[in-house]
């Protein structure tokens, strides 16, 4: 016989006056193949339908779907229960704020996120409709792409120590999308323009390296490498800039 | 209850909705855009492959240019497309791929020098000449003449859509997520908005604005296998066809991707056989070019997915526990190229399948992939039937895309058509003031309020919503999928019938309160129901095959009597639909004929009955 799976989860629904935090437990068999994503529309379909959570592409590739599996941030579509235990907790990402159960608020978040980061492209030039496209190295466009791969899942964020413990601070996720466009050479901004906006505790000075953001990040992105480069950069930019004042 | 007022309101933030968003703010209209999720999940951002331009910078596209992407774009609509629209789209497709680099989109680029590609599992060179170094690139794609899908490694339609996003976030557009439109406001001539429901508070709120345009996308969540994501539900189609004003265009006209993987049904991209991935069945032996000696692998989507239909048939597919299945075949495209520009598929087939497909098969079956059916608009993105609603992208009917959409060219066509009914509808807006009852809108809100307490309170009764939901799609497998017949249709009609007055029945089981997602299934099942009668009640009548659409009895494309489109009507109180034709295309650049692949025979326009 296939296993039976328990599943804890947190339900908790701020809308609803008579709802109160708790962890409630479900029971289901295992099917072959069987990802969070199926269990979860399961429990919701046949236990309760008053179930929230949030799946959109159910292939890895949107970053609706992160909670805390078993205590580590991650997409539920691509978690398979054959890798886990019977015993299995869930929990809505932190930082986030709570819509419901599972579901939590990245859209917001990123959304001020873009405005902070001012999350575009910074030029003077004007589109010309009758011109060939500006050229670029194939290998600088592939570089940008790797930067871009981000799908603003959260779980950096969630799983950063400096993030749970300040709010205003712009994790991970913001800090890469500030050298997605430092690398662009469509960009016009200097690296002041960039200190300017992460120079400091909210940005890439908060950030106190332990990496539990890149451990999470369920695309691989490079973290690491990029918190590394800009803290080298805006380091730089600061001595620069007290140099320029005195 | 909160109202809000804009210039313009998008239903959808998909690239089609924010391309349309862009347009028309560049002009200084106050735009708002609403999405169920934040706009970067859209489904835009799962397309993988790329999208079609005729830029003619890479080798295998030399010489590449509008007239054939169009011809390319007429055959593969089995010429059911209306070819003023699919000129308009080729003419503009390169312009704008060309304005989303300036936007910022790393389009891979020219890299000159001796490469290798394969094809058909066979190993070719090419040579990319200098001068034509750091152009955007391209990649071959089934169903065309030239290379000419523009992508960005593996993640086009993410890349995109970051880069729209960002653009709107630059102007500062107003787009809200968790924000679902149930309802439009109407008076029966004019569209005056939408009522919406909020998914952070399951509060009711009313969107007023002087023009509407509904981008959400296709409803392949009506069939049980699709490569879509969950909130391609249909819920645009459904607040257009409840007006009984807005008629569908072609709704037998759904595409099946010959490779869903088994038993997820997550697409893996086409730039696989684009790339020299090929198809195998059960003695790992290639079958493709036996039926079609030239295209093989690449013929279009329908042919494809028919002649692996077919040849499951002959008892030649993989037995599994989810039922027959082939195989897809790219061991021998090599590591370097799946880690980087399959490296989706790659990250696919190792969280969905656990295996390496460097070394192991990926298991694929036809599954349900995109609808070409779709409001039925005019040339400027205008809807038929109500005055001040436009829509666009993969929801629309425009129609570019006739019977058989190809690879890559959806993706254009968001960006494309949202750039020119964006700008219809800002020369729309100059022209347009409105003026309407109050009473429209609280009328619009009471009959919402009324519903959800009908629902919560089980007033019409206790039908499980997602009981009804699955007899819906398994209609839908049953009898509109890949081959068709009289009689499997008109069963389909008619169990279709029987859930639709069950979906008449439902009722909550839970209390309703907030965001609740059983709510959000209930409110529109019954539209959904509709949309599936839509498509097997234009099946049944539509006596022939054309593009996807393909009918066992009826194997011949009949220019004679079907070169017209469907216009699917719901009117109040019917349980089927009314079906109107009007011509396909009031002009003919290139007149009927062979596509090249997919055999077939073709009754004439000019055949005696
Ligand atoms: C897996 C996959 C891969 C693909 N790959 C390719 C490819 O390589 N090349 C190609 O050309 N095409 C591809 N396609 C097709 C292409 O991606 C789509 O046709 C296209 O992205 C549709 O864009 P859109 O803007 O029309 O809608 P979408 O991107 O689907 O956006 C729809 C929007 O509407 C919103 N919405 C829906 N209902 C409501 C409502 N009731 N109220 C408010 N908002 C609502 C959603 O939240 C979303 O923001 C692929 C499709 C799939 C499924
Ligand atoms: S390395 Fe920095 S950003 Fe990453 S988790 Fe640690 S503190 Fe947060
Ligand atoms: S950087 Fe990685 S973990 Fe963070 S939001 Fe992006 S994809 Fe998710
Ligand atoms: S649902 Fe899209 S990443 Fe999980």
């Amino acid at each position: 016989m296939a296993r039976l799976l328990k599943f804890n989860i947190f339900r908790y629904n701020p809308q609803d006056p008579d709802s109160r935090p708790h962890m409630q437990e479900f029971v289901l068999e295992e099917a072959e193949n069987m990802t969070l994503f199926i269990a979860l529309n399961m429990l919701r379909e046949e236990q309760d339908p008053s179930l929230q959570f949030d799946f959109c592409c159910r292939a890895g590739i949107c970053g609706s779907c992160a909670m805390v599996v078993n205590g580590r941030p991650g997409l539920a579509c691509q978690t398979k229960t054959a890798d886990m235990d019977t015993d299995i907790t869930l929990l809505p990402l932190p930082v986030y704020k709570l819509i419901g159960d599972l579901s939590v608020d990245t859209g917001v978040w990123f959304r001020e996120m873009y405005q902070k980061t001012e999350s575009w492209i910074h030029t003077k030039k004007v589109f010309d409709p009758g011109q060939l496209e500006e050229r670029m190295d194939n290998a600088v466009a592939e570089d940008i792409y790797e930067l871009e791969r981000c799908i603003e899942c959260g779980c950096c964020v969630s799983a950063c120590g400096t993030a749970r413990l300040r709010d205003d601070f712009m994790g991970a996720a913001a800090l890469n999308r500030v050298a997605r466009f430092v690398v662009d050479p469509r960009d016009e901004r200097t690296d002041r323009d960039y200190f300017e906006i992460i120079g400091n505790d909210e940005g890439i000075f908060g950030c106190m390296g332990l990496l539990a953001c890149e451990d999470v990040c369920p695309k691989g992105l490079p973290l690491q490498n990029q918190l590394g480069f800009l803290r080298r950069k805006m380091g730089i930019t600061a001595l620069k800039n007290i140099f320029r004042r005195n | 209850m909160q109202t809000f007022y804009s210039d313009l309101l998008v239903i959808g933030a998909g690239l089609a909705g924010e391309r349309i968003a862009v347009e028309a703010a560049e002009t200084g209209a106050a735009v708002t855009v609403l999405s169920i999720v934040p706009a970067r999940r859209s489904h835009s951002s799962a397309a993988q492959g790329g999208m079609q331009a005729a830029l003619g910078n890479c080798a295998m596209g030399k010489d590449d240019c509008p007239d054939v992407h169009f011809q390319d774009t007429v055959k593969g609509s089995d010429w059911g497309c209306d070819q003023e629209v699919a000129r308009l789209f080729a003419d503009t497709a390169p312009i704008e791929m060309r304005r989303l680099a300036h936007w910022g989109v790393p389009w891979n680029r020219v890299v000159p020098g001796k490469s290798f590609f394969y094809k058909g599992g066979e190993k070719f060179e090419k040579y990319e000449e200098p001068e034509k170094e750091g152009l955007i690139t391209a990649r071959s794609f089934g169903g065309t003449a030239k290379w000419r899908t523009c992508y960005t490694s593996d993640g086009t339609g993410h890349a995109v859509m970051c880069t729209m996003d960002n653009r709107c976030a630059e102007l500062g557009i107003d787009v809200r997520d968790r924000s679902e439109a149930i309802a439009l406001i109407h008076d029966g001539e004019t569209c005056y908005g939408a009522i919406v429901r909020c998914l952070r508070t399951g509060e009711l709120q009313a969107y007023i604005a002087r023009a509407t345009a509904i981008c959400t996308g296709g409803f392949g969540r009506i069939y049980k296998a699709t490569t879509n994501a969950v909130i391609c539900d249909g819920g645009g189609h459904i607040i257009a066809m409840d007006t009984g004003q807005v008629p569908l265009g072609n709704p037998e006209a759904i595409q099946f991707h010959p490779t869903g993987i088994v038993p997820t049904d997550i697409l893996v991209t086409e730039g696989c056989r684009g790339d020299g991935g090929t198809l195998l069945d059960k003695n790992e032996e290639r079958f493709m070019h036996i039926y079609e000696p030239d295209k093989a692998e690449l013929a279009s989507r329908d042919v494809v997915s028919r002649w692996m239909t077919h040849h499951m048939r002959q008892g030649k597919g993989v037995e599994s526990p989810y039922g027959q299945h082939l195989w897809l075949d790219i061991r021998h495209l090599g590591d370097q190229h799946i880690s980087t520009k399959l490296r989706e598929v790659d990250e696919i087939c190792h969280h969905f399948l656990g295996i390496d497909p460097r070394t192991q098969l990926i298991p694929v079956r036809p599954t349900q992939h995109y609808t070409m059916a779709g409001i039925r608009t005019d040339r400027d993105g205008a809807a038929y039937g109500l005055k001040g609603l436009f829509s666009a992208g993969e929801a629309a009917c425009w129609d570019m895309h006739g019977f058989n959409r190809l690879g890559g060219n959806s993706l254009a066509e968001t960006v494309v058509a949202g750039g020119i009914v964006g700008r219809k509808v800002a020369e729309f807006l100059q022209g347009h003031d409105v003026s309407f009852r109050t009473s429209l809108v609280s009328d619009a809100v009471a009959a919402q309020e009324d519903r959800i307490k009908a629902l919560a309170s089980c007033r019409n009764g206790s039908e499980s919503v997602y009981k009804v939901r699955s007899a819906m799609q398994d209609a839908l497998m049953d009898g509109c999928f890949v081959f068709r017949t009289g009689e499997g249709l008109q069963q389909a009609v008619d169990t279709l019938k029987e859930v639709y007055e069950r979906a008449g029945r439902v009722g909550l089981r839970s209390n309703g309160r907030g965001a609740n997602p059983e709510l959000a299934a209930a409110l529109k099942i019954r539209g959904q129901v509709r949309l599936a009668q839509c498509i097997a009640s234009a099946a049944l009548a539509r006596t022939e095959s054309r593009g996807s659409h393909t009918r066992e009895d009826h194997p011949e494309r009949n220019d004679r009597d079907w070169l017209n489109r469907t216009l699917a009507y719901w009117k109040e109180g019917a349980d089927v639909p009314e079906l109107r034709y009007e011509p396909a295309t009031y002009v003919f650049e290139i007149p009927p004929g062979d596509r090249g692949y997919g055999g077939g025979k073709i009754i004439k326009a000019d055949e005696p009955k």
